[in-house]
């Protein structure tokens, strides 16, 4: 049976790491390290940074609050392996793309985001031009 | 509200800048009062993070948006975080008078 075909999951930023390694063990360049997924990372991140609760960090990823709560368990339970193992924690792929919500006014010829992402975007902050469209050519998909 | 404007000089003739953090102006305007007030940009010719210490300058205007012809990559992030809206202007020849004008609309 074929998995259910996921939908992307937004990331609003890259981390500004690309993952961690362990000190205190004799470190082998080799061993193999734990993959950390973009949208693990996002989950993390909105819920315990940001102190969202997984209803709203699931609005800010684009997903449901049941997909949400299970990428945000698999990114513990990956935490909590790399640390009692001892392993190194590598963040990258993942089925996502990046947040940007560009949009672009139609009058002026201006593009602007929009970062009080709980309101909605009424009209161009330079012209107060109505006619505005989304922008969506800026979108990465970053598949496994 | 107040609104940070990259220029290339200090007159408002002058053109939308290109590149934020490189720009030779910040041109702060307030759309209340009508003040305009001109920094000259310190960190034009700095090797990197010149986009980061430009926000850090702006912000202390407390902006909540700023107008430039291109961003650079590493003040994204900084700006979502601020609550800060990036506009771009991709019309270089727009003067900076001209968005004021938008503004004030």
């Amino acid at each position: 049976m074929s998995r259910q075909k996921r939908i992307l999951r937004k990331v609003s930023n890259l981390p500004i790491i690309k993952g961690f390694k362990p000190y205190g063990i004799s470190f082998d360049e080799n061993r193999e390290g734990i993959k950390l997924l973009y949208e693990e990372y996002e989950a993390l991140r909105l819920c315990d940074y940001e102190l969202l609760n997984h209803h709203q960090a699931s609005i800010m990823m684009g997903v449901s609050r049941p997909t949400f709560t299970r990428i945000y368990a698999t990114a513990l339970q990956k935490i909590a392996k790399a640390f009692v193992e001892g392993k190194q924690i590598s963040i990258e792929g993942g089925k996502v793309y990046f947040d940007s919500d560009w949009y672009h006014c139609q009058k002026c010829g201006c593009y602007f985001n929009n970062p009080l992402k709980d309101q909605k975007v009424e009209g161009c902050p330079l012209c107060k031009n109505f006619n505005i469209e989304k922008y969506e050519n800026n979108n990465i998909d970053n598949h496994i | 509200m107040r609104v940070a404007i990259a220029s290339t000089s200090n007159t408002l003739d002058a053109r939308i800048c290109e590149h934020f953090g490189r720009c030779d102006y910040f041109i702060i305007y307030d759309t209340e009062s009508k003040a305009i007030e001109y920094i000259p940009n310190p960190y034009k010719y700095d090797d990197y993070d010149a986009g980061i210490k430009s926000v850090e300058l702006v912000t202390t205007r407390n902006i909540s948006k700023i107008i430039s012809g291109e961003f650079g990559l590493k003040i994204k992030p900084m700006l979502d975080k601020l609550k800060i809206q990036l506009i771009v202007v991709k019309d270089h020849n727009k003067k900076i008078s001209n968005i004021i004008e938008l503004l004030n609309q």
